[in-house]
């Protein structure tokens, strides 16, 4: 057993804690956040250049054929800065569907994931379906050579940015069901597509999908028809160790800034972290910062094993994420007091980015039954 | 002890709730939770109530009260929440009137009460400053007596509405040797006084109602004091019982939860109602005990108040377990909504096409940011930390 980084994961951290540094201060940051387009063009190519876009692709299909700790690391650093470019939709979500999918497809989109030349998001929430991957309304239907869909996707994370989208849909089966789920590639041209973009609360871009008899050849399915839940069930669970990785990064920053601001806050006549009450609440924020970090190594770890091992992996990784990401954004704001509460301090926008995170591709109600009903 | 609601008092429910149902403004239920109200807009009710001579029931009869007994109040606060209505400034009404009415020379009892009565005067609450927050009594502001007024410096934050402020009640060092509680006064300061700025604090929801205010040379009359130089402090901890009292908001709580099972009855999960699902259901149930709780113990603060006991230590409680259970039913809001506490739709968004309205079903729109913003309560009126501190203090005598 061994939980230390090799020397190339430790330089890869490093770079990317250099480019956060460089690009990704605070100020940067709001910055970017409040542009018109929301994220910069220019951070995605040194992306590229720096070779993340191509971290977990195959060396054949011109990547580093790395893994999921190296993609750990580099959610975790981007969690640091809160980067809102969407490194894991398009690299670890989309990357991973078309790492996957048959030699044509690779050929066809990896390599400009790789350049930087693509954005990807995967558009799979519909309005009813909650955190049910499988509840679809979204059909599509064989008609010759081609793929005719219908149907809406609700919360895009990155939609706006992407100008290709993996979209689940329902080929055939009953709305719940697990088989009868199908993967699909949809350029962002494709007539009969309508989509509408907005800002998010944790200072990101989404999108809603309209699919109007949305017409794609049938070279666009990712996987077999009709077997795609087992397929997307397994790149949400790599979905959900990326974020965690994120998450961990983002609670870092807070503590760090919550016992920086205790100590050198002063009321009645001493700093504020010489109250018991506060230490035993920072001390407990920590705790939870420790257990996440546990958690989230497990499953960065547990991936690849068999169906019920990774599935209470990930989802007791998100459980603990989702926790603690409550726990120590809340108090985090409250220690900071008003100070916590502005726009104008980062706290409460890592505590917005938290909060996201706690619901995302599931909140804690949802992976606990998830957990306890694996086999 | 009795928990029936008499004859009379059902007629007075009644009563209460047709006046509401025929008099609350139209405009105030057409407009949208989230986008800002105007100064206007925020009082159009208040000048409803004080036309009806319901301005004020927590006010003595003689002061412009409503000589309303503490079931009426509570039926007129639980009507007011049923039927949705504006939440009144509360730093005229709650928090000044008492204090003037307690503490105020004859002349304030006139001119101060009368124009927050009208609504004419608009208050706002000149106590924390940057390096006094929870320890209020090490606040700087300083006034110094010149001939026939006083002149203040120093600055002041968290200042909430004061955008919209006539007077501020302000809290201003005439003392600065012994103990800093000693040597605190209470000043009523005009907001367009020369050497007043007020500068916005944008919180994290991207809302501005807090603001700086900073004042340089103020000229004060003298006669603006209240009470005795250096007994400012008294007044403090007199308003801020008040304030607390108010703070618990258990009828609004209420008809938030009502909301939050709404949501829960049209959201789906897994084919059902969200409803349905035990584990948020019970999450909801598990509220509602909390709020019950909260309910009979500010009904116990109120009847002992009503005997003249004036609210002790007693109303941390209700400070402390209000603002858990507000914060709690935002929390539940978001996660009932699921995706769609995500969209951050701004009015200036919504403003380029009406099509942008129909991202996600519209209880779900502002939750999160609802959320975000309650944030707040458990740190403003003296944060939570410090509440327990007092009743530790007070109460357990520790």
């Amino acid at each position: 057993m061994d939980f230390s980084f090799s020397e190339e994961q430790t330089l890869l951290r490093n770079t990317i804690q250099s480019f956060i540094q460089d690009n990704y201060d605070f100020d940067k940051r709001q910055a970017i956040v409040k542009s018109e387009e929301g994220m910069k063009q220019e951070n995605w190519k040194q992306f590229a250049e720096l070779g993340l876009l191509g971290l977990p692709f195959s060396e054949e299909d011109g990547g580093l054929n790395f893994g999921s700790v190296e993609t750990m690391i580099v959610a975790e650093e981007f969690g640091k800065g809160l980067v809102v470019e969407p490194y894991i939709q398009t690299v670890v979500t989309c990357g991973g569907f078309l790492r996957r999918a048959n030699a044509s497809i690779k050929e066809k989109y990896i390599p400009g994931v790789i350049s930087g030349q693509d954005i990807w998001a995967f558009a799979y929430a519909e309005p009813q379906g909650r955190y049910n991957l499988n509840d679809l309304t979204t059909t599509a239907t064989l008609d010759g050579d081609n793929y005719i869909i219908n149907g809406y996707k609700s919360v895009v994370s990155g939609g706006p940015w992407a100008n290709k989208f993996i979209v689940s849909v329902r080929t055939s089966g009953d709305q719940r069901d697990s088989d009868g789920v199908s993967v699909l590639i949809v350029d962002k041209n494709s007539e009969g597509l309508s989509i509408r973009d907005y800002p998010t609360v944790d200072g990101s871009r989404a999108s809603e999908l309209t699919l109007e008899n949305v017409t794609i050849s049938k070279d666009e399915l990712i996987g077999e028809e009709g077997k795609g839940a087992e397929l997307i069930e397994l790149i949400v669970d790599e979905t959900i160790a990326a974020i965690c990785s994120e998450a961990i990064g983002a609670m870092k920053v807070l503590n760090d800034a919550t016992v920086e601001y205790c100590k050198t806050r002063k009321q009645f006549g001493q700093p504020i972290g010489k109250f018991q009450v506060l230490q035993h609440r920072m001390v407990d924020m920590f705790m939870q910062y420790e257990q996440s970090v546990s958690m989230t190594y497990m499953v960065n770890l547990k991936l690849d094993e068999e169906y019920a091992e990774r599935r209470k992996a990930a989802s007791g990784a998100k459980v603990q994420i989702a926790k603690a990401a409550k726990f120590i954004g809340q108090s985090a704001v409250q220690l900071h007091g008003g100070m916590g509460m502005t726009d104008e301090l980062n706290v409460g926008h890592y505590f917005k980015r938290l909060s996201m995170i706690e619901n995302s591709y599931g909140n804690i109600d949802h992976h606990l039954k998830k957990y306890s009903s694996a086999e | 002890m009795d928990l029936a609601f008499t004859k009379e008092d059902e007629n007075f429910r009644q009563e209460v709730k047709d006046f509401i149902d025929k008099n609350f403004p139209q405009k105030l239920k057409d407009i949208d939770k989230r986008t800002d109200l105007t100064r206007e807009d925020m009082l159009s009710w208040h000048k409803v109530l004080y036309k009806k001579g319901w301005i004020a029931p927590q006010w003595p009869e003689e002061y412009g009260g409503t000589g309303w007994n503490i079931t009426q109040r509570y039926i007129w606060d639980q009507e007011c929440a049923n039927m949705g209505t504006t939440p009144l400034i509360p730093f005229g009404l709650t928090m000044l009137g008492p204090v003037i009415i307690g503490f105020g020379n004859e002349d304030q009892k006139d001119w101060v009460l009368k124009g927050i009565l009208s609504g004419n005067d608009w208050w706002c609450q000149g106590y924390s400053e940057s390096g006094a927050g929870s320890d209020l009594a090490s606040l700087r502001t300083k006034a110094e007596k010149v001939g026939d007024h006083y002149v203040v410096n120093g600055h002041k934050t968290w200042t909430t509405l004061a955008q919209f402020a006539d007077w501020m009640f302000c809290l201003v060092r005439t003392k600065s040797d012994g103990k800093p509680q000693e040597g605190i006064s209470f000043l009523l300061i005009d907001m367009k006084a020369e050497g007043i700025d007020v500068k916005p604090i944008i919180t994290l929801d991207g809302g501005h109602e807090v603001n700086e205010v900073f004042l340089e040379d103020v000229k004060v009359p003298a006669e603006n004091l209240v009470g005795e130089e250096n007994m400012g402090w008294t007044i403090a901890k007199f308003l801020l019982g008040n304030e607390r009292t108010g703070i618990a908001g258990v009828a609004r709580s209420k008809k938030a939860i009502e909301r939050l099972k709404d949501i829960a009855s049209s959201e789906y999960m897994d084919g059902d109602n969200l409803i349905n699902d035990s584990d948020f259901n019970s999450k909801i149930a598990d509220l509602e005990v909390d709020l019950t709780a909260l309910e009979y113990t500010e009904l116990r603060t109120l009847a002992k108040e009503s005997k003249g006991e004036g609210p002790g230590a007693e109303s941390s409680i209700l400070k402390i377990k209000g603002t858990e259970i507000q914060q709690r039913i935002t929390e539940l809001t978001m996660e009932a909504v699921g995706h769609y506490s995500n969209p951050y739709l701004t009015p200036a968004f919504e403003r380029q096409g009406s099509n942008y309205l129909t991202i996600g079903p519209d209880y779900s729109h502002g939750v999160a940011q609802n959320y975000f913003n309650t944030r707040k309560t458990s740190i403003y009126g003296g944060s939570n930390e410090i509440q327990k501190n007092i009743i530790a203090k007070m109460v357990l005598g520790l």
